[in-house]
């Protein structure tokens, strides 16, 4: 039993850890709120491309200011808030399929960012930063922009809840309740577009988007509700991201890695045991359902 | 003008009260690239029960879209109660079922709650009084007892019947309705249009989509044959001439003799529900 609660504890008397684990508690739940809407509406590979688009933003932030947290923070903000909105706008307007136009705008801004770290004297390490993460490096201004940023978005979907469920549900029902449709659809793009800013240096730009959509995926497959949904995404998430980091530190691999594979074990449990949805219980109940069909 | 606030600020039109419930004056539409609809032009009195006929294609759905004021005609116009639809929440469109994701993860109380978002106003969660409407309109259909339940367990009377509760919730006037019946079984049709007659009793406008040329013969005020353009709009006996279908409908009818003399008419365009 001691042995148990050291394993816990150990960890705790470093100051890194503690503000990586509070970090990764709070990407956790912002992702995993902000990716129910994610799921629900097919938009995986928007917030990967997007998370993707940032590199630019913030190799500019980079070279202007260095390794200083704080400017590279808003570089990103503003490029990812952009891109966004530039990604949603074509979408609408062109003749080409939205996901196509996606693919452009993610690969163009993407060799951009590269090309501009490449100009750096330390090449690997800075890209690798970028596209890993580094939650051992939060410092305690980051938790705050986090914390803030993180905050609002959430107020944001729990405040417009039942807008954001309409225009998601039944965008016709959206329009003849006279919502103002596009202005909520561009609102989500940007909470999308903060989430993934704020999650960067916990996850990282590669690993972004399974933060996004696993959490929120699993906890489609247990619940029938979205506030439930919502709720068990963000627990999931959170509990992801404590577990992953105390395995990243006795074992020694990524701490984002670690965060996003027990996000896929989570995944997984419930393919496999989801009483509904999952591959196991779910072939049982549908079973029971057909012998007994209700009226 | 008298006017009503909007959720967002925006003011909602009131009802001219000798305007008629819908007039369409000379529609034309455009949907991806082609003419959806041409110079349709009608009138509806209030709490009539009205067919919309034609072939897969004809316009029905760029119509109803166009009455909602989800879609904008490219000429003419749309006017409910006197005013342009994008004026009134009043107006309550019921989508095919084959265009419904139904493993989102919302119960069919929450479905039905959705009508009430445009009277409840921004930052604001449904109170007492919506909750207690909602639960009347689920009576009225006859579905309070499946409110709890996740909205793919429900079978395609029984989803149909939320949406029609969902336009209650609306307290919409003008409802419409695309191919309700398709797919479903004579028992659940039956429910469908029990409650369509207890609408017309609060005189509740209707228009429903519909490929059933008999049933739309049988249980409607008055028939519209569309086909792009207006073939016919008044009583089936009128309408559904063998000539006038044919022209709508070109080769997806077929007609055969029977033995009493009677004409049976098939639609070969579609079959039953397209899930």
């Amino acid at each position: 039993m001691n042995g148990l609660v050291d394993i816990v504890l150990a960890p705790l008397q470093y100051g890194f850890m503690m503000r990586g684990l509070a970090a990764s508690v709070m990407v956790g739940v912002v992702c995993a709120t902000v990716g129910t809407y994610v799921v629900l509406r097919g938009m995986a590979f928007f917030g990967d491309a997007l998370a993707h688009a940032i590199l630019p933003g913030v190799a500019v932030g980079y070279l202007v200011s260095g390794v200083a947290r704080g400017p590279l923070f808003w570089w990103a903000l503003g490029t990812a808030i952009l891109t966004a909105l530039g990604i949603g706008a074509v979408g609408k307007e062109t003749r080409i399929k939205e996901d196509t136009a996606i693919g452009i705008i993610f690969a163009t801004m993407f060799a951009l960012g590269i090309a501009l770290i490449s100009r750096t004297q330390s090449y690997a390490v800075d890209l690798a930063h970028f596209l890993f993460g580094d939650v051992l490096g939060v410092s305690m201004g980051d938790l705050a922009l986090t914390a803030g940023f993180g905050g609002l978005v959430i107020l944001t979907i729990v405040a417009l809840y039942k807008e954001f469920l309409v225009i998601s549900f039944d965008p016709i029902l959206a329009s003849t309740l006279r919502l103002p449709s596009s202005l909520l659809n561009y609102l989500l793009l940007v909470l999308i577009a903060v989430t993934i800013v704020v999650s960067l240096q916990t996850v990282g730009i590669a690993l972004m988007v399974a933060m996004l959509v696993t959490p929120a995926a699993t906890a489609y497959l247990l619940t029938r509700r979205l506030p439930l949904m919502m709720g068990l995404a963000a627990l999931l998430g959170a509990a992801a991201g404590v577990i992953g980091l105390y395995v990243s530190y006795y074992l020694g691999i990524a701490s984002g890695a670690a965060i996003v594979l027990v996000c896929s074990a989570f995944f997984l449990l419930a393919v496999l045991f989801a009483p509904r949805r999952g591959v196991l219980m779910g072939r049982r109940a549908r079973a029971e359902s057909r012998e007994a069909p209700s009226a | 003008m008298s006017e009503t606030r909007s959720p967002f600020g925006r003011r909602h039109a009131t009802h001219i009260p000798d305007a008629p419930i819908l007039e369409a004056v000379g529609v034309t539409a455009r949907y991806n690239g082609r003419v959806a609809l041409d110079n349709v032009s009608f009138r509806l009195t209030k709490g009539e029960r009205v067919a919309v006929v034609g072939p897969n294609g004809a316009g029905k759905t760029t119509l109803f879209k166009v009455i909602a004021g989800v879609l904008a005609p490219t000429q003419g116009e749309v006017r409910v109660a006197g005013h342009g639809p994008r004026g009134h929440i009043c107006i309550a469109y019921l989508p095919q079922r084959s265009e419904v994701d139904w493993n989102f993860p919302v119960t069919v109380a929450d479905v039905v709650m959705m009508g009430r978002i445009g009277k409840m106003g921004l930052l604001r969660y449904p109170g007492r009084q919506d909750h207690a409407l909602v639960r009347r309109c689920l009576d009225i259909v006859g579905l309070a007892e499946l409110a709890d339940r996740q909205i793919g367990e429900l079978s395609g009377g029984q989803q149909q019947r939320m949406f029609i509760a969902r336009a209650l919730a609306q307290e919409a006037e003008l409802m419409l309705m695309d191919e309700p019946l398709t797919g479903l079984d004579v028992g659940s049709q039956e429910s469908i249009f029990h409650i369509l007659d207890a609408l017309r009793e609060q005189r509740v406008t209707v228009m429903v989509a519909t490929h059933d040329l008999n049933m739309a013969a049988a249980r409607f005020d008055r028939v519209m044959l569309l086909n792009r353009r207006l073939f016919g709009f008044g009583p089936a006996a009128e309408v559904f001439a063998p000539d006038r279908l044919r022209e709508a409908y070109g080769d997806n009818l077929r007609f055969v003799q029977s033995d009493d003399g009677l004409m049976v008419l098939t639609d070969t365009c579609c079959g039953g529900d397209r899930r």
